[in-house]
């Protein structure tokens, strides 16, 4: 067969005032017609430059500067701007990583998929809207003749990333490039969006280039794998030969940073029998207050929480489920309507002006987003001060020693006190901001999300540093992250949480095998796993769910009944769940008891179980 | 998605670059120079003028350059160049004050009520709208009326009519600001507001209140300037840049430079402060990568 696409010694140069850099640097590669090719390596490695380079396309800035870019009959560098123009969502296409920033919201969802089509005259628009309607159902859309009529807020982000699909495959391109296209999305909905689009991938014979940070994702889609560093490429191979023996160092630390459970434990001993934070009855939410004092967007529901002294626990869920606003709650930032928080036995105040300064001292923040998280006006010096003039009255040698201490603390250079935040790297800025809450000498740390905002191996450093310090210091975490991996490999005890309740609770051990809350099963199954084959084996089938008949009308009815694999007609509709005790020791919100669970959830476990050991 | 792709423009990065890196410190150094001349000018031009500001020392009217009066003289025969360079200071002077007052007080209002509880930041910005409803012009026309004219009632004028418009920019900037999550990291501290409103908050919007300070500056100037060729502004014998402009109306159909000169002046004072805010403002983003 012969080669479709070949890219060869590919330059790729970004200017600026002080002169030009080589940023993508002689890269070759070549693919088969209904190959998938998948690029890999973390941000700046140059990864969706090659990607926009197969269109034709630099981004503002950059310069394709020498090589050859063969795509079918086409040599796309040497094309002008007008002839690209004929091939771009013609021949070849694209589908980029935010679907809700891509699409027009005031147009229908139909229209702007055959939009592209109609410009470049592939059809009229009766005959292009049908074949998008076999797109819809070929990507598994629910009501795929219908759902076009819709307008882009009204269907979720799973589902538009699927329509994106459909609008870069309505032309029959050659070539569809996409560029992290399920990194948004939550583990659940990734899974759907992948199996629709290795579906219609595999059923058209489509030639695909697959960008991505995440080795396990890109293990169930590519034939080839490309590894990325720095422009350059490090490794390239046939897929299940570079997972079972990579051949680079950065492949092999790649392949380790992917699943860091299985290489960092949490410390053992450290947490002590003493409560540190209680949370009880915990009910909180946004929007105006109703007569009763209830806000209208009820975010929290009933949430009980105790985090001891040393202990970590962990707090997992989808976007929505109200993780994050709990970490609001307990900071202070957002007043709960009902139920109270106990701090090391004082009641800790609702809103921020309720709190002692002895208080603000001991519950620390770290946000997700370091970027944001850091003042760009200040240098790292000015922002690690300003805790130590605060609460220790530190000042001269004494605050310098002690912003080197900080800075030891989280293993960056003491040079890199006079810098200020947009000259750090992501990972840097992460570890500043965990320094800036360290300088407070916290009992509790809360962490959004730490280490989502970063490229695998990085974040993987930063677990383990949470964990180190954690073992030296003693502090506890409140840790909040939407991957399972993450908060095992930091975590002594998991909470799991759907959509405002907290539906499990356990300790790390009780999540290693089943029995689990049915919506925690489809949360651990639906990460993906670094071995060919798993989406299809996977246990998370989107078999038919059981019909339920109407939901009474009782408030407390279960909150994962629309999407539970293992719901009862007549129980789950009409009554409220309990919660209750699991022989593994873990505590559940449902109705099924350990026995029941365990039966439905044994046959796929184990299965699972030997990639997780 | 296809289409924005396949519309976008080839981008000439070197020469877009050329431009981008050199385009504003040139201007922004014309811009800076010309600001210079004339706060100089302002400071020091009653004494740098070479007859007094209200003295007849020419028998022709409408004069054209001559060494002796090198912007000519003016309807009465008063030396150009001296009523040039004393009403300077009336019009730099009164419009520099008058914008740094409504900016700094448009700015601490946003901050206050970004900063404080809702209820308080409702009261601010209500009492904010209803002064916007009103028209700077008739704002002006007004007050002048009502008490007289004077330099002190000029200012406060200018400030009140140009406080709302400030007061609605930089609190748009604030807000967004204060969502940011190191503002929330200073509030879960324990911060006082004071704090958060002053370290955490301005630094990072100053870019956008320096310009809109630049703008509220030419529009001081031009509303100034409007006031006093309705002969509402300052009163002769002193005369700002709008009332020189006036005054010599009656030379328009000669093109004389008494009047051309007044009217130049007010374009290149006006101008130039944009430019130098521009240069500073995109200077300073560069610098910190930031916002």
């Amino acid at each position: 067969m012969t080669e479709l696409i070949r890219v060869e010694d590919l330059r790729v140069v970004a200017g600026d005032e002080r002169g030009e850099v080589e940023i993508v640097k002689g890269v070759s590669f070549s693919l088969k017609k209904g190959e998938v090719l998948a690029l890999i390596g973390e941000s700046g490695s140059g990864k969706t430059t090659i990607a926009l380079a197969l269109l034709g396309y630099a981004r503002r800035g950059c310069r394709l500067s020498g090589g050859v870019v063969q795509v079918g009959e086409h040599d796309m560098l040497a094309l002008s701007e007008q002839q690209l123009q004929g091939l771009r969502g013609n021949r070849v296409s694209y589908i980029a990583q935010s679907a809700a920033a891509a699409f027009n919201p005031a147009k229908r969802l139909i229209d702007q998929v055959v939009e592209g089509a109609l410009i470049h005259g592939l059809g009229d628009r009766a005959e292009l809207q049908a074949k998008a309607i076999g797109l819809f159902r070929d990507l598994a859309l629910p009501g795929p003749e219908r759902i076009g009529q819709r307008y882009p807020h009204q269907v979720s982000g799973g589902q538009l990333q699927r329509v994106m699909a459909a609008m870069a495959l309505i032309s029959d391109p050659l070539l569809v490039v996409l560029d992290e296209p399920t990194t948004a999305l939550d583990v659940t909905t990734q899974i759907d969006v992948l199996r629709a689009f290795k579906r219609v991938v595999r059923e058209r014979g489509t030639t695909a280039v697959y960008v991505s940070h995440d080795l396990a994702v890109v293990a169930q889609m590519a034939d080839q794998i490309v590894v990325l560093n720095g422009g350059q490429i490090l490794e390239q191979s046939a897929t299940a030969p570079l997972l079972k023996k990579p051949s680079h160092e950065y492949t092999r630390s790649l392949l380790a940073a992917a699943r860091p459970d299985t290489t960092i434990r949490p410390p053992c001993g450290i947490a002590e029998d003493v409560p540190l934070l209680t949370i009880s009855g915990l009910t909180a939410g946004y929007g105006n207050k109703n007569m009763q004092g209830m806000p209208s967007i009820r975010v929290l529901e009933d949430i009980d929480l105790t985090v001891r002294r040393g202990q970590a626990i962990g707090v997992i869920g989808e976007s929505g489920s109200g993780k994050s606003t709990l970490a609001r709650v307990v900071a202070g930032l957002l007043t709960p309507a009902l139920g109270g928080l106990t701090f090391d036995g004082q009641p800790l105040g609702g809103s921020l002006s309720e709190r002692t300064p002895e208080q603000f001292r001991r519950i620390q923040m770290v946000f997700q987003n370091a970027d944001t998280a850091l003042n760009p006006m200040h240098s790292v010096a000015t922002i690690l001060s300003r805790p130590l003039k605060m609460y220790f009255g530190l000042k001269g040698a004494a605050l310098q020693t002690r912003i080197d201490e900080l800075l030891d603390l989280v293993r960056l250079p003491r040079a890199m006190a006079e810098r200020r935040p947009n000259e750090l790297s992501g990972g840097q800025k992460q570890r500043v901001n965990l320094a800036r809450a360290l300088a407070a000498k916290p009992d509790l740390i809360l962490c959004d999300e730490v280490t989502s905002a970063l490229d695998t191996v990085v974040g993987a450093a930063i677990l383990e540093l949470l964990r180190d310090l954690r073992q030296q210091l003693g502090v506890s975490y409140l840790f909040i992250s939407h991957d399972i991996s993450t908060v095992r490999a930091l975590c002594d005890d998991i909470v799991v949480m759907y959509s405002g309740h907290k539906v499990q609770a356990g300790s790390r051990q009780s999540f290693a095998e089943p029995p689990f809350h049915p919506y925690t099963d489809l949360l651990i199954h639906s990460v993906p796993e670094l071995r060919q084959g798993w989406l299809e084996t996977c246990g998370t089938a989107c078999d038919a769910l059981p019909t339920v008949g109407e939901r009474a009308n009782v408030p407390e009815l279960c909150t994962f009944l629309n999407r539970c694999p293992v719901r009862i007609d007549g129980l789950c509709n009409r009554t409220a769940p309990s919660r209750r005790t699991l022989d593994n020791g873990g505590e559940i919100l449902c109705h099924h008891d350990s026995a029941q669970l365990l039966n439905t959830q044994q046959g796929v476990t184990t299965m699972t179980l030997g990639a997780y050991a | 998605m296809n289409n924005l792709i396949a519309k976008s423009k080839p981008v000439s990065s070197a020469l877009a670059l050329a431009k981008a890196s050199s385009g504003p410190s040139w201007l922004g150094l014309v811009g800076g120079v010309v600001c210079v001349a004339w706060l100089l000018v302002a400071l020091f031009g009653p004494w740098l003028a070479p007859h007094p500001v209200g003295e007849v020392v020419s028998d022709n009217i409408f004069e054209g350059f001559s060494l002796t009066h090198p912007f000519g003289t003016d309807y009465l025969g008063r030396d150009m160049l001296s009523r040039v360079l004393v009403g300077a200071r009336f019009t730099v002077g009164l419009a520099l004050v008058a914008a740094l007052l409504a900016s700094t007080f448009g700015t601490g209002c946003a901050l206050l009520s970004v900063v404080s509880p809702k209820w308080l930041d409702e009261i601010i910005s209500r009492i904010m709208d209803a002064f916007i409803s009103i028209p700077s012009k008739m704002l002006a026309l007004i007050m002048v009326s009502a008490f007289g004219s004077s330099v002190t009632l000029l200012i406060c004028t200018a400030v009140i009519s140009y406080i709302p418009g400030s007061f609605r920019v930089a609190r748009s900037v604030a807000v967004n600001i204060e969502a940011l999550e190191y503002v929330q990291v200073a509030r879960t501290r324990g911060e006082r507001r004071l704090y958060v409103a002053c370290m955490e908050i301005l630094p990072n919007m100053l870019n956008p209140v320096l310009t809109d300070l630049g703008l509220r500056f030419g529009y001081i100037v031009l509303l100034l300037s409007g006031m006093s060729f309705l002969g509402l502004g300052v009163q002769p014998p002193d005369a700002d840049l709008g009332s020189l402009v006036r005054e010599n109306i009656g030379g328009l159909n000669q093109g004389a430079l008494a009047i051309i000169i007044p009217a130049l002046a007010i374009g290149t004072l006006t101008i130039s402060v944009n430019l130098l805010i521009d240069y500073l403002s995109s200077r300073r983003s560069r610098r910190t990568g930031g916002h």
